[in-house]
């Protein structure tokens, strides 16, 4: 457990010390959020209805951006070679640094999710859904995609192939997840979505950092 | 007795057979010289005696202990071609997280480790200040730090001065006295006594 702390304050501190590591994708996620009102329609019962499909489209596609160096910097200084040979847990370390990356980009994310809810004309009781299925689904997102990141990790410029091995697997958590926010609009029950979101989360917070530890040996081979 | 058993190795890398059936022992006290050519596959040695990378045929053990279990990546230090460094932290910082993945000691002196490889007054120096032979010095002063009997380093000596290099054999030497067994890669000539040597 030593392992874990000291690698997530670790990767805390070297974001803090190189904010636009974090911050592009952030920004990413507001800038393009706010663009929708101004290139489809202000008219807010239109916005209203297609307002969790952006933020969640968003969302992913900002997650994805920052997949990208999840591991590709400790990848190059030889740090990650050092935790291949080390007798601490692998899937630990791993698990530490996707825990970090959620805190750098599923947990701003969730911050800032009700003022993008309320520039987009989404009711209290929506943004409030919206919330807790970012809560449930952000963490999914970062454990997911660390096995592509993984997976990638060897390749220069491997952005469009992440992109490729990644997205399918995202797709259950953007169905069940707007349609969880889109069905609260018209108070419709969403019990099953939140149960789907909350076994993906399980099952990835069971398997992910071991399927992700072994997909870096194989990378590092 | 422990002693590292490297047994019929051989390695492929695309279509290159790199060596094929290696095999040779280390007792306490010893330390093996890997020489060859670029290419000749030195790293790709060095990586698959640390577990980084598999073998095509052959064993490594290490006390009757497996390359895969805990009790060998504890008694191995790896130490490869570039400073494991993140420019974003200091020396102590990026030393403190080396020596937890490498050691399972509580309390290391680091301070003393990066004195002991001349960079005394550089603990709160960002390691992206530093330059190529600095950065070497600090990964390197995990050597006055480990606990692991069997070391392995891949170019130890590039880009240090010889101040750097004469501080790490006597490292080595100390180690060797002490019953550790040391395996390197390296181009230069070096100072160290009962050394074997093999070539790829």
């Amino acid at each position: 457990m030593n392992i874990f702390l000291k690698t997530l304050a670790r990767d805390l501190k070297m974001a803090f010390r190189n904010p636009s590591s974090f911050l592009n994708p952030l920004m990413f996620f507001v800038i393009s959020i706010s663009l929708f009102p101004i290139a489809i329609s202000p008219d807010a019962e239109t916005l209203s209805n297609l307002a969790p499909g952006i933020i969640w489209v968003i969302t992913m596609l900002s997650v994805l951006l920052s997949l990208n160096s999840l591991f590709h910097y400790d990848y190059d200084n030889g740090v990650l070679e050092q935790a291949v040979t080390s007798h601490q847990s692998l899937s630990l370390i791993l698990f530490a640094k996707t825990t970090a990356h959620w805190i750098l980009t599923g947990l701003p994310i969730i911050l800032l999710s009700p003022l993008l809810g309320m520039a987009l004309f989404l009711e209290p009781n929506s943004i409030y859904i919206l919330m807790l299925t970012l809560c449930l689904a952000t963490p999914c997102l970062s454990l997911i995609g660390s096995i592509g990141a993984s997976l990638v990790v060897s390749i220069k410029n491997s952005g469009m192939l992440l992109s490729l091995l990644i997205l399918p697997l995202y797709i259950p958590i953007l169905i069940f997840a707007t349609s969880a926010v889109s069905q609260s609009q018209f108070g419709l029950p969403i019990n099953g979505q939140f149960y789907f979101l909350g076994f993906i989360l399980i099952v990835s917070l069971m398997t992910a950092s071991f399927v992700s530890a072994l997909a870096l040996k194989i990378s590092m081979e | 007795m422990s002693k590292l058993t490297v047994n019929n190795l051989s390695c492929q890398r695309g279509y290159n057979l790199l060596f094929e059936n290696l095999s040779f022992n280390l007792s306490p006290g010893e330390v093996l010289r890997i020489s060859g050519p670029n290419g000749s596959g030195k790293t790709s040695l060095l990586k698959i005696i640390s577990g980084l990378n598999s073998s095509e045929s052959g064993s490594i053990t290490y006390n009757q202990s497996e390359v895969s279990s805990e009790k060998y990546q504890l008694e191995t230090l790896y130490l490869g071609h570039y400073a494991p460094l993140s420019s974003e932290l200091s020396c102590i910082e990026n030393l403190e997280y080396l020596t937890n993945l490498s050691t399972d000691i509580a309390f290391p002196n680091l301070h003393k480790a990066l004195q002991a490889v001349g960079l005394t007054n550089y603990e709160n120096e960002l390691a992206g200040n530093l330059s190529a032979g600095q950065k070497r010095r600090v990964a390197l002063s995990l050597l006055f730090i480990s606990q692991s009997k069997v070391w392995l380093l891949d170019e130890p000596f590039t880009s240090l001065d010889s101040d750097g290099i004469k501080i790490i054999e006597s490292q080595i030497e100390k180690h060797r006295l002490e019953g550790g067994v040391c395996i390197l890669t390296t181009h230069q000539d070096c100072n160290i006594k009962n050394l074997k040597e093999i070539s790829l």
